[in-house]
């Protein structure tokens, strides 16, 4: 088998130079599919029968709790990479990759409790995937302040990995236990949103919501890694031309 | 995990040979800094003993809330003496030697972490029924109270010593150490209230146990090698 392949990704100007072209398209791919399912989900599916409109965060709610989760194991796998390969490129991703989804499980919190307050009547309930949300949103952060701590980059970029690792052990353990202790306390008034078979009317729409968050990731997660790449090679020829120009 | 072990494999013998060679010295050191054991649990009373006068002295009130409140301060106090665990060997250059022997670098942290548990864990645990009582436990909680706060303590030495690894070079770890950490702490604390709480209910409380027990087997076996990783890392700095 050829792995030229794998070993020209290791060189942060292949990267750079090869992701220009695919930009542009993701740009455009997640600018169409977001707008087009954000229209068709917001304002033209109908309303829930007991939920009326306040149902329609999920449009915004699912996609970034898929994300934020999809997206831990992109940082820790990059992350192995990097230890593995010792690759400079891998590292660049595991850190915009930790940005973003720390941002992700935000929204995606932000939304859950907004949802919440008509829904549960509280904005905030200790209910067990709100909780392990949260408890994501902190391991994202440990990963970001490790990484900001260290003097030296390189270290740093490894106590992070090796961070990020340790973390992806634990997420099914924490969840798990987090889902253990919800059952524990549930209230009778209150009941978590079973997942009942969801209509395909309200469906589709938040199917090109997916797809187009997914685009928005890989776009994000390209242009945050191609900045800090070049950030990072600021000293070298490549990097000097592509941001002056060749002048 | 970046420079892999090279030397020649060392039999299981002298691997055991060497943790407890590396145990007795670490005990010796641990009796001798008395502040490092009695400070955690200073810590431990003195921040107990606030909260009535933070939520009031009533008994009902308290013993609602003394399950989690004693087990939300063993977390504190043991996350806050994770910070000297390898700080020592660090800066007088004993990790280093430490990274060179030939027995593999995990029983070395095993044994710091089983002299760090000794030392705080254990006597923590200890102290707890006397707290309980202060804050009104009902006396069925005592002896799973207890039993948790042994079980639990031992898996937050192995697991903190995570973080005191990768934070071991830098100059003040203090908050960032209890950021990286704290998440990973959740199963224990979550298992650990849990079987507190339905001992005090009356109802059966092994299966929290066995959890407990089993969170500490995984980390006996899986902390270590992450904190060897993380200290070669921090070496590297």
């Amino acid at each position: 088998m050829n792995w030229q392949w794998f070993h020209r990704l290791g060189s942060p100007r292949w990267f750079y130079q090869k992701t220009g072209a695919w930009l542009p398209w993701l740009a455009l791919a997640s600018v169409v599919l977001l707008s087009v399912g954000s229209v068709w989900g917001l304002g033209f599916v109908y309303e829930h029968g007991q939920q009326g409109n306040s149902y329609r965060i999920i449009y915004i709610h699912v996609p970034a709790a898929l994300l934020a989760l999809a997206g831990y194991y992109v940082m820790a796998i990059s992350g192995a990479i990097g230890l593995i390969w010792r690759m400079k490129l891998s590292f660049a991703v595991m850190r915009a990759a930790a940005s973003i989804g720390a941002v992700l499980s935000f929204i995606c919190l932000v939304t859950g409790s907004l949802w919440g307050k008509p829904t549960w009547g509280t904005y905030w309930e200790w209910e067990a995937r709100m909780t392990s949300m949260l408890i994501l949103l902190f391991l994202y952060i440990g990963v970001i302040a490790l990484s900001h701590a260290a003097s030296r980059e390189q270290s740093a970029d490894k106590a992070s990995a090796l961070l990020a690792l340790v973390g992806t052990v634990n997420i099914p353990i924490i969840y798990w236990s987090v889902n253990w202790w919800n059952s524990l306390h549930q209230r009778a008034t209150l009941r978590v949103i079973e997942e009942s078979r969801i209509d395909p009317v309200m469906f589709y729409p938040l199917l090109i919501m997916i797809i187009g968050f997914y685009c928005m990731y890989a776009w994000t997660l390209l242009t945050h890694t191609r900045t800090l790449l070049l950030k990072r090679e600021m000293r070298t020829k490549w990097a000097q031309d592509e941001l002056l120009g060749g002048r | 995990m970046s420079s892999v072990d090279v030397q020649k494999p060392v039999s299981g013998v002298r691997s055991a040979l060497g943790f407890m060679a590396l145990f007795r010295i670490e005990m010796l050191l641990a009796l001798r800094k008395r502040a490092d054991i009695t400070n955690p649990l200073l810590f431990f009373v003195t921040v107990l003993a606030l909260l009535p006068l933070g939520v009031g002295p009533e008994p009902e009130l308290l013993a609602k809330m003394a399950p989690g409140m004693i087990w939300v301060m063993a977390l504190l106090a043991n996350m806050l003496s994770q910070e000297s665990l390898f700080r020592g060997d660090f800066e007088d250059g004993t990790l280093e030697q430490l990274t060179l022997l030939p027995q593999p670098l995990y029983f070395a942290i095993l044994a710091k972490s089983l002299v760090h548990w000794i030392a705080t864990g254990l006597p923590l645990a200890l102290l707890s029924p006397l707290l309980a009582l202060m804050l009104n436990l009902p006396v069925d909680g005592y002896l799973c109270l207890l039993v948790s706060l042994l079980l639990g303590t031992a898996s937050l030495s192995l697991i903190g010593a995570i973080g005191a690894a990768l934070t071991v070079a830098l100059r003040r770890p203090g908050l960032l150490l209890a950021l990286i950490v704290m998440p990973l702490y959740v199963p224990v604390l979550i298992f650990g209230t849990g079987a507190v709480q339905a001992a005090i209910d009356g109802y059966a409380y092994s299966t929290q146990l066995a959890f407990l027990a089993a969170l500490l087997a995984t980390a006996a076996a899986l902390a270590p090698l992450a904190a060897a990783g993380a200290i070669r890392i921090s070496l590297d700095n």
